[in-house]
C-alpha cells in the first residue's frame, strides 16, 4: 500500500531528508555510515564517540546526525525512509516504536548478527521479544537502562534515623514518614507525567508483584486490572504524592536528582541516567547515596535501552556498512566503553565489569537472574497505548480522580 | 501563486483529511475506516478537557487583550511625553519567542523561586500565589503571560485606528459638551469596528493554535490540567505514533477557524460587490 503512495509522500515529506543529508560528504574511503540517534547531552555525547571511534579504527566512515529529543529523531528518521533517503542506521528505544515500519517492510535483518552473537540465548527475554518480529531480528540493542532504580541520599537517611535500605513497601512508607518527620523532601519527585509513568511502574513492580506486573503490561488482563490488588497498588501509587514538595509539578528530573545531590531530599525514583548527575557532582555510590534496583532482593528488574535498526536498501555499499556497524556495536571493547560513559549496563554478559561503577554493577549482578526480568511498559504496549495509560496515570495522580474511575479509565486506555 | 495555494494548502488539507479517516499508526495508510478516529476522539477526556480549556482560555485571552490593549492606546494617545518610548515597551514582548519568555514566566510564576517568594520577603510571610502549580488555576496563568505578550500589538493596531479619526469629530463632541468617556463609546469605538474586526481574526487564530505557551510554562500540567488541542494532536503526532488520531484532531481545529473566516469573507465579498 505504501508504495502506491510513495511519488506523493516523497514530495511531502522528503525535502526535510534531503537537507540533512546534503551535509554528508561526496567521497571518502571505506564503508560510509551516516548514524542518527538522539544522544546530545554530555555523557552521551561522549560514549556515542566511542562508537564512532571503534568505527573509524575499522575503516569506516562515521557521519554523525544528532537530533535533540527522542521524539524528534524518530519521527526524522521515519520520515526520510519513506521518502526514500534513509540514513545507514537509526537509534530507537528496544521497544514497540519501530514495529509499523516492520510491518511495512521497510527495515533489513540483522539475523547473521544475531546468529553470532547468538542472541538466542544471550539476550534477555523481554529485549529479544521485542526485537525479533516474526522469527526475525529487526534491531541491533546497544544498552540496557532500567529506569525504576530508587535512589537515596545517605545523609538524608542518616538525619531522619533510618539505618537500612527498606526492603518492602511497608519499610519504604515507614522510611518516607521519617524523612517527612526530619523535615526534609522524603520523595523528590519531578512532576512530568512520564516521570509519574515511571513511578508507577516502579509500584506496580514493587507492591503487585511480578507476576501481576505481567499480567496487567504484559498481558493486558482485564481481570487483573480489576482486582483488588491492583486497586491497591494504584493507591500505593497516590499514597506516594503525599511525600512530595509543593514545587514538584512540571520540574525536571535532574533538578530532583540535585535535591537529592544536596541532602535536601530523601529519594528519587528514577532510571540510571540519573548517575551521570551524581558522578558529575563528585559523588560515589555508596558514600554518598545509595541505589535501590527495586524493594527487596526478589524485586522485578524492569528493561529498557536503546537500540539501532538498519533501513532497507539494496546498494551493497549500504549494506556492507551497515553489516560493519551492527558487529562494532555489540563488541566487547565498544560496549564496555560506551555503557560506562552513558550510565546504562551492556547487553552482553561476557565481560570484565570491575570498570563500571557500584550501581551498574548491581543492574548487571541482577541481569543473571532470569526470573527477575520483566519489561518496561514501551516494551509491551505500542506508543499509543503507552501515551494513554499515560495520560491516565498523570490525571490520577494530578486530581481527585477516584481510585476505580482510574481502574476503569486503565483498561480503556489498554484496550485498543 | 495559484500552484502555491492548491499544493501547500489544499492538497495538504486533503490529506490530513484523507489520513483522519484511515487507521494510520507510525506510516500513513490507504485504507478507509470511516469516522472511527473522530469516535475516538470523542472519547478521549484528555481531548475534552483541552477543548474546555481552549474555551475558557479564548474567552479570557481576547477580552483582556482588547480591553488592555484599548485602553494603552486610548493612554498613549493622549500626548504624553516619550510616546515612542512607551510603544517600543508595550510592543516590545510581542516581539520575542513565547519558548523563551514561557520560561522566564514559568519561573515567576513557581512557588518557592518568583513572584510568591519576592513578596514574602518583603514581610508578607503567608503570602500564596501557586497558580502554575493548581490543577484548578493553572489554565489562568497562561492567559497572565500570553496578555502580556499580546496587548501590544493590539494596542498598536487600535492606536493607528485613533490616529486614524478625524480631529474635527472631537472638536465637533468638545463643542457641544459631551464626556470624553461618552465620545469614547459612542463615536470613537463604533468608528473603530474594522480595527477591532482585525484585531478579533488574530486574536482568535493565536487561540486555535495555542502551543509554544503551554509547552513552555506547564507542559500541559499539572497531570493534564492545561491540555490544549494543539499539544495533544503534536503529542500524537510524533510521540505516539498515531497519525490519524491527530489528523482527526487537526481536523477539528480547522472548523473554529473556518467558522470565523467564511463568514468575514462572505461579508467582505458582498461589501466588494456594492
Amino acid at each position: 500500500m505504501y508504495k502506491t503512495n510513495k511519488p506523493v509522500l516523497a514530495l511531502l515529506l522528503g525535502g526535510l531528508g534531503g537537507l540533512v543529508a546534503a551535509s554528508m560528504s561526496a567521497h571518502a574511503a571505506g564503508p560510509k555510515a551516516e548514524v542518527m540517534h538522539w544522544w546530545t547531552s554530555g555523557g552521551e555525547s561522549a560514549a556515542v564517540a566511542k562508537f564512532a571511534e571503534a568505527y573509524r579504527a575499522a575503516g569506516g566512515v562515521w557521519t554523525d546526525t544528532a537530533i535533540a529529543g527522542g521524539d524528534q529523531a524518530r519521527s526524522v528518521a521515519i520520515n526520510r525512509m519513506v521518502g526514500g533517503n534513509p540514513p545507514t542506521t537509526a537509534q530507537f528505544n528496544i521497544s514497540r516504536q519501530f514495529q509499523d515500519v516492520v510491518e511495512q517492510d521497510m527495515l533489513n535483518n540483522v539475523d547473521d548478527v544475531a546468529a553470532k552473537e547468538n542472541w538466542d540465548k544471550t539476550l534477555p527475554e523481554p529485549i529479544r521479544n521485542v526485537l525479533k518480529i516474526k522469527g526475525h531480528y529487526y534491531a541491533v540493542p546497544v544498552n540496557i537502562h532500567m529506569p525504576a532504580w530508587i535512589w537515596y541520599s545517605k545523609s538524608a537517611f542518616k538525619k531522619a534515623g533510618i539505618d537500612k535500605e527498606p526492603a518492602t513497601p511497608d519499610e519504604l512508607f515507614a522510611a518516607l514518614d521519617k524523612l517527612k518527620a526530619a523535615g526534609l523532601i522524603p520523595l523528590a519527585h519531578g512532576g512530568q507525567a512520564w516521570q509519574e509513568t515511571i513511578v508507577f511502574m516502579a509500584m506496580l513492580a514493587n507492591v503487585g508483584g511480578k507476576d501481576l506486573y505481567l499480567s496487567v503490561m504484559r498481558d493486558r488482563n482485564v481481570t487483573a486490572m480489576n482486582s483488588e490488588a491492583f486497586r491497591k497498588v494504584l493507591l500505593s501509587f497516590k499514597r506516594l504524592r503525599s511525600y512530595i514538595d509543593t514545587a514538584s509539578p512540571g520540574r525536571n528530573w535532574n533538578d530532583s536528582t540535585a535535591l537529592l545531590i544536596k541532602g535536601a531530599a530523601g529519594m528519587q525514583i528514577m532510571g540510571d541516567w540519573a548517575l551521570g548527575e551524581f558522578v558529575a557532582a563528585k559523588q560515589v555510590a555508596g558514600r554518598e547515596y545509595g541505589c535501590m534496583p527495586g524493594l527487596g532482593p526478589k524485586a522485578p528488574y524492569l528493561i529498557q535501552g536503546d537500540a539501532f535498526v538498519f533501513p532497507k536498501t539494496a546498494n551493497p555499499e549500504t549494506i556492507k556498512a551497515q553489516k560493519l556497524l551492527a558487529s562494532i556495536v555489540v563488541a566487547p571493547g565498544p560496549q564496555l566503553e560506551f555503557n560506562k560513559l552513558k550510565g546504562s549496563i551492556p547487553i552482553r554478559n561476557d565481560l570484565d565489569v570491575t570498570q563500571l561503577n557500584l550501581c551498574a554493577q548491581t543492574g548487571l549482578e541482577i541481569m543473571k537472574d532470569k526470573s527477575r526480568h520483566a519489561g518496561i511498559g514501551e516494551i509491551y504496549l505500542t506508543p499509543d497505548q503507552n501515551g494513554a495509560l499515560t495520560d491516565v496515570l498523570t490525571a490520577y495522580w494530578n486530581t481527585n480522580m477516584a481510585v476505580e474511575k482510574a481502574q476503569k479509565n486503565i483498561i480503556a486506555a489498554l484496550k485498543n | 501563486m495559484s500552484l502555491t495555494v492548491v499544493f501547500g494548502y489544499l492538497a495538504t488539507l486533503l490529506w490530513t483529511l484523507k489520513i483522519s479517516l484511515s487507521s494510520s499508526r507510525t506510516l500513513p495508510v490507504n485504507n478507509f475506516v470511516g469516522l472511527i478516529q473522530y469516535e475516538r476522539l470523542f472519547d478521549n477526556e484528555r481531548w475534552l478537557l483541552s477543548l474546555n480549556n481552549l474555551a475558557i482560555y479564548g474567552v479570557l485571552f481576547i477580552l483582556a487583550c482588547v480591553i488592555i490593549g484599548f485602553l494603552l492606546a486610548v493612554f498613549i494617545d493622549q500626548n504624553v511625553t516619550g510616546e515612542g518610548v512607551l510603544r517600543t515597551i508595550f510592543l516590545y514582548p510581542y516581539a520575542m519567542s513565547f519558548v523563551a519568555t514561557g520560561l522566564v514566566w514559568q519561573w515567576m510564576l513557581t512557588p518557592g523561586v518568583g513572584i510568591q517568594e519576592g513578596i514574602r520577603q518583603l514581610g508578607f510571610k503567608d503570602f500564596q500565589f501557586n497558580w502554575i502549580v493548581d490543577q484548578d488555576m493553572v489554565i489562568y496563568t497562561v492567559v497572565i503571560a500570553t496578555v502580556w505578550q499580546a496587548s501590544g500589538l493590539v494596542m498598536a493596531m487600535l492606536l493607528a485606528g485613533l490616529r486614524g479619526i478625524d480631529d474635527d469629530i472631537w472638536k465637533a463632541a468638545r463643542m457641544d459638551g459631551i464626556p470624553t468617556w461618552r465620545v469614547y463609546l459612542s463615536i470613537i469605538i463604533p468608528m473603530l469596528a474594522p480595527s477591532f474586526a482585525t484585531v478579533f481574526l488574530l486574536l482568535a487564530t493565536a487561540v486555535v493554535k495555542l502551543f509554544d505557551a503551554v509547552e513552555a510554562m506547564t507542559q500541559g500540567g499539572p497531570g493534564t490540567a492545561s491540555e490544549v488541542p494543539a499539544k495533544f494532536i503534536m503529542d500524537h503526532l510524533f510521540g505516539r505514533a498515531n497519525l490519524s488520531l491527530a489528523s482527526a484532531g487537526a481536523i477539528m481545529m480547522l472548523l473554529p477557524v473556518l467558522a470565523l473566516l467564511i463568514p468575514y469573507a462572505y461579508a467582505r465579498a458582498r461589501k466588494g460587490k456594492r
